[in-house]
């Protein structure tokens, strides 16, 4: 019973506060918004024994994205969006770019209802062992390195790649 | 009274303890610095209020709680707000997962066991990191909400100290878990019990003293304190990211960095130092005063490097911590796999 309730506070804090992200005109409080939305998913994980789960949740998004997110948004110093002026010129605001964020959202519904009815059959999960065995680091560890270490590897120089190329583009613009 | 109900009060008191116990740290620190500052510029410290100035915490809390609230005009209400009360509670959260003692029935009262801890988790190490890397939030929305330059200033040097730092910060930490084989805290001091050669403990100090170093530099860092206190650094910002605070509000910040800086020597003493084990005290279930004297160890040689070493310039800041510190970690995990993987196979 005491699950069943805090599964509904805080599915309730992480849908309103996603809700309040894209609501606010201030960057500062969509920032703090989108912590608070990922700290009730963690707890999230948490109700659904995957702590590590959790814990990487917010060491990496929580912790080190926004952290991120927040710096870049006080360097610009990102004054308060005017709303008229917004939607009069605002790029989202034009025609085209608004029908195709209306198409990824449409798509984005039906991969959604797709991927719900397939799991709707609840005791899948149960039926594949222990959930908590199953997500412990070392299973996730093990499971990182063998059989998803392509993805693994192609991902991290990916990432390397991204690095690479904004150091080399930071550099360009001090030469100037 | 039946043993649930005894377990349940037993725990609340456990839980009650460690939240006195922090708010005292904070307070004590205080002091304690004040007071070895004194002794290494050769003079008193604080002696008048109180037997050798004992009192001195209560005097300037209660100061501070009559002091005037003040908030800047073009302050941000909200986050001003807000600022100083994620900072202290992000410090109190992160003790939650720190284990402070063995087992113990309390001389009998209970017929099994309670572990002395607030909560044992089973990847408590990633809590305290989690939870302690949330706290930035609290000095980077204190710098940017108060409007003020000096405060910005502050804000963005912590956020990116802080960034820098945690990636040896957290390599070293991953070292010693690979040593330890777990994630829990609890299982990593237990993993340091008993004697190599029947004297020497088996501290991971012993094997990983370069790690310890790594975490110890990392953790002064990360807890803004000399001579890495760049986002209050007084002689650049004026007073850094709490320049515009003042009455509690104020008081909050310097209280989350004592207990911050308290929980890093608490997690020191579980990782490196295990944890309670030690000799005699253990055997009489007295082991949380062996971790009560590791701790303070280890905050007097913060406050000891606090006042004898100079500031750094930011720049020599960047360079050491992306040159040397982060590749000396890196270096320090590679070794300590190679070791476990020749020793284990």
């Amino acid at each position: 019973m005491p699950d069943t309730v805090l599964f509904y506070v805080f599915s309730a804090v992480a849908v309103g506060a996603s809700l309040l992200v894209i609501g606010q005109r201030n960057p500062m409080y969509s920032i703090m918004l989108l912590i608070a939305s990922f700290g009730a998913l963690s707890a999230l994980y948490i109700q659904l024994d995957a702590p590590f789960v959790a814990m990487a949740q917010i060491i990496v998004y929580a912790g080190a994205i926004m952290v991120l997110f927040l710096f870049v948004v006080m360097l610009l110093n990102a004054p308060q969006e005017d709303a008229a002026q917004w939607d009069r010129t605002h790029p989202l605001r034009r025609s085209g770019v608004g029908r195709f964020g209306a198409m990824l959202a449409a798509l984005l519904t039906v991969q959604l209802v797709w991927a719900l009815l397939r799991v709707s059959d609840a005791s899948a999960v149960g039926a594949r062992g222990d959930v908590a065995e199953l997500t412990s680091v070392r299973s996730v560890g093990r499971v990182l390195f063998t059989d998803y270490v392509f993805a693994f590897e192609a991902t991290s120089i990916l990432i390397l790649v991204a690095m690479v190329g904004a150091v080399v583009l930071a550099a360009r613009e001090e030469k100037r | 009274m039946d043993q649930a109900t005894l377990r349940f009060i037993i725990q609340l008191a456990i839980i009650g303890f460690t939240f006195f116990m922090l708010i005292n740290a904070s307070a004590l620190l205080v002091l304690a610095e004040r007071k070895i500052m004194g002794f290494m510029q050769q003079r008193y410290g604080p002696y008048l209020v109180g037997p050798h100035g004992l009192l001195q915490p209560l005097a300037d809390i209660l100061k501070l709680l009559f002091k005037e609230e003040l908030r800047p005009k073009g302050a941000d209400k909200w986050l001003f707000t807000l600022a100083p009360i994620i900072s202290v509670t992000a410090a109190f959260a992160a003790f939650a997962a720190v284990p402070w003692g063995g087992e113990t029935t309390f001389f009998g009262l209970l017929d099994t066991p309670v572990k002395l801890g607030v909560a044992d988790v089973n990847v408590a190490v990633l809590v305290v990191f989690a939870i302690t890397s949330m706290g930035v939030y609290g000095i980077v929305l204190a710098g940017w909400s108060s409007n003020s330059k000096y405060s910005l200033l502050g804000g963005l040097r912590s956020s990116a100290q802080m960034i820098s730092y945690e990636l040896a910060y957290a390599t070293a930490l991953a070292s010693v878990v690979m040593l330890a084989g777990s994630l829990s805290l609890r299982s990593v001091v237990d993993a340091q019990a008993g004697y190599w050669f029947g004297f020497i403990p088996r501290w991971y100090l012993f094997l990983q003293p370069l790690g310890f170093i790594i975490y110890m530099i990392a953790g002064v860092a990360e807890t803004n304190r000399a001579p890495f206190d760049f986002p209050e650094a007084e002689q650049e910002l004026v007073a850094g990211y709490n320049t515009e605070y003042s009455s509690v509000r104020f008081a909050l910040f310097p209280q989350a960095e004592y207990i911050n800086m308290t929980t890093m020597s608490a997690v020191a003493t579980d990782l490196y130092l295990g944890g309670w084990h030690g000799p005699l005290l253990e055997r009489w279930g007295l082991g949380w005063l062996w971790f009560l004297i590791k701790v303070g160890l280890i905050l007097f040689a913060y406050i000891w490097v606090r006042w004898t070493v100079p500031r750094y310039r930011y720049d020599q800041l960047m360079q050491f911590g992306w040159k040397w510190l982060f590749p000396a970690a890196v270096l320090n995990l590679i070794a300590t796999a190679a070791f476990i993987l020749y020793f284990n196979a």
